[in-house]
């Protein structure tokens, strides 16, 4: 046993068959692959995109890595960078929640969610990508503001809003405030479904609880990484509630395709070229605003708008998303 | 059928009331612990028991029309003063047949979806929606995960948030974690006295948080789920009274006290214009939250 490398290259290890051996747990490292147990330097990690070269298995990513990743090393520019976890319970249980967000801030994520403005591949985009070292990924006012507030950059940049989601579910040191962040995020997809944008959601291991409940459900397309478990309630609370022995590839990514819930399973380091090619698919041809507004305007019979939006070229198509409400009102009893 | 009980009912003076009670300092122990009993108590009424009080005219539906019918969610049109009312609930059993056939209020995928059929029926025909909130969580079970329980509750919320017509949400027991929730996206959301609205269970918390299942007590306090402190925060917009003693005592004089709420409600969101309707409803969800902000971030 002792023979065995600890820290080795990626040359040599390719080609070692992932079933060789039985696991064996290196204590306390990140950087140790839990199914295969090859050893990685942080540079080969970052190299392969934190998924293990022998076995490809995919590490956990902090969001910061994962933005970095999706940009392809570019800068970004964050969205709500400045919000931080309040205490609205005071809330105590083996330890006070402010003590618990002070470790993991110490640790270097200010949140469980980053949300920023990029390009993919050339397609420009908002992503907020979600990280499990921070507290779980558990979703608190703080995760459900910075969701809201990256939907609405989508809408007022006219561009897609992707989601890597990785959690645990509602925050539960925020009580029901937590709970109501599920709702803050339907909001705010209601209003890029309104801009007429996507929502793409990558779930990343684990999606659980109240975020696989609320806006992680709710993808226009969505990908999930391999062997990511996806659920509403995990595989111990099941069992604990129903007696229910369940299978090893309970919720897993695999097994969520096989049901109908993602439309694919896709290697993380073949994200960034998927995306990019599935926001080209999705990208509208330019238009003429102007005339596109103005003829929606008038159908719904409201000429003197019409007239202020041929005399306003390039009004953004923001505006164009908005007409359903007065549209419904305008069909009211004194028109019709 | 009762008539609108025109100034029992309102929220607004009771809140002030209760909420004095609770005076803004910490809640103790006992004082939640009791509010969860009552909100569980097993005499409480459920969303059939008001439903048969204030609606003798109701057709309940059954089944979402893909697979199933689930008794943990009853869902219905009825006769409210004097136009139709659509009703969803999660409906618990009261002796031990009846809540195994009603699992304990814990709705499948195929409850909420029978609620989206119902919601779909709502908007076409113009008919406003009620929705009595009453249950520990979803169902946690492996069928129902692979039946899309969390997609379920996902897209209820949002089929909910989009309704055209006027919507009122009433925790009437015990509302926990998204399973409540997902009935929960409305244009008011109100609790009665004793009910409470919570993240998860107090026992699933102590189970997940202390790693004790029998500190259940301790979590309810940390928590402080209770109708006036749910009030305080925003979550609630009003707290609706209940018969002196609890809502199990008198089953007729709580539905009473409900009606004067709902129908006054109703009324006053129909005489907003549709546009603004879903402006406050978005609103009002947009900005519950809290947080800090630090400077050169």
């Amino acid at each position: 046993m002792s023979r065995r490398p600890i820290s080795v290259s990626i040359d040599r290890l390719r080609g070692k068959r992932p079933d060789a051996g039985p696991p064996r747990r290196l204590p306390g490292d990140e950087r140790s692959c839990p199914r295969c147990q090859s050893h990685f330097r942080a540079e080969e990690m970052e190299r392969n995109c934190y998924v293990c070269a022998v076995c490809d298995h995919h590490f956990p990513m902090t969001a910061r890595q994962r933005l970095d990743h999706l940009a392809g090393g570019e800068p970004w520019d964050e969205i709500g960078g400045e919000l931080r976890a309040a205490d609205p319970l005071r809330f105590v249980d083996l330890q006070p929640y402010t003590e618990r967000v002070r470790l993991a801030e110490a640790k270097g994520a200010t949140e469980a969610i980053i949300a920023a403005s990029l390009e993919i591949d050339g397609q420009p985009c908002v992503v907020a990508a979600m990280d499990f070292g921070f507290l779980g990924g558990s979703m608190g006012s703080v995760v459900g503001e910075r969701f809201a507030r990256a939907a609405e950059r989508a809408v007022a940049r006219n561009v897609p809003l992707i989601s890597i989601t990785s959690s645990g579910g509602a925050r539960m040191q925020e009580g029901v405030l937590a709970l109501m962040q599920m709702a803050k995020t339907i909001v705010a997809l209601d209003e890029l479904a309104e801009a007429r944008l996507p929502f793409v959601v990558v779930l990343a291991h684990p999606t659980t609880g109240g975020v696989w409940a609320s806006f992680a459900s709710l993808g226009d397309v969505t990908y999930a990484e391999p062997g990511a478990l996806i659920a509403f309630s995990g595989p111990r609370v099941i069992e604990q509630t129903t007696r229910e022995k369940l299978p090893d590839d309970f919720g897993l990514a695999e097994r969520q395709l096989e049901h109908g819930h993602v439309d694919a399973v896709i290697d993380r380091r073949e994200l960034p070229t998927r995306l990019g090619r599935l926001l080209a698919i999705l990208e509208q041809p330019p238009r003429d605003e102007a005339q596109s507004l103005a003829s929606q305007l008038a159908q719904n019979g409201s000429e003197r708008a019409a007239r202020v939006a041929h005399a306003l070229p390039g009004l953004s198509r923001r505006l164009r998303g908005r007409p359903t409400d007065d549209s419904f009102q305008s069909r009211g009893p004194s028109e019709s | 059928m009762s008539t609108p009980t025109a100034s029992s009912g309102r929220g607004g003076r009771f809140v002030r009331r209760i909420a004095g009670r609770f005076g803004g300092a910490e809640a103790v122990p006992g004082d939640t612990w009791d509010a969860i009993q009552l909100a569980r108590h097993q005499n409480r009424p459920y969303p059939l028991d008001y439903i048969s009080r204030l609606m003798p005219d109701f057709e309940e539906l059954h089944g979402d029309r893909l697979r199933g019918d689930d008794p943990a969610i009853v869902a219905g049109i009825g006769r409210y003063h004097g136009a139709p009312l659509a009703v969803i609930g999660q409906q618990k059993g009261r002796d031990a047949k009846d809540r195994a056939y009603r699992n304990f209020g814990m709705p499948s995928p195929e409850g909420y979806r029978k609620g989206m059929r119902l919601m779909e029926l709502c908007d076409r025909l113009e008919i406003p929606l009620v929705t009595l909130i009453d249950t520990p969580g979803a169902f946690p079970g492996a069928d129902a995960e692979e039946r899309g329980q969390g997609g379920a509750i996902a897209r209820s919320m949002m089929m909910m948030l989009r309704l055209r017509v006027p919507t009122v949400a009433v925790v009437i027991g015990e509302g926990s974690s998204g399973g409540a929730l997902a009935l929960g996206v409305a244009d008011r959301v109100v609790m009665l006295e004793n009910a409470t609205y919570s993240v998860i269970s107090p026992e699933g918390a102590a189970a997940i948080l202390w790693r004790d299942a029998a500190k259940a007590k301790l979590a309810a306090a940390a928590f402080k789920p209770t109708a006036a402190n749910c009030y305080r925060w925003g979550v609630a917009d009003a707290v609706v009274p209940e018969p002196e003693g609890g809502a199990h005592v008198e089953h007729d004089e709580a539905a009473r006290l409900l009606d004067g709420y709902l129908s006054r409600a109703i009324r006053e969101l129909q005489a907003l214009p549709l546009a603004e309707r879903r402006r406050q409803r978005r609103e009002r969800f947009r900005r519950l939250g809290a947080s800090r902000e630090v400077s050169g971030a």
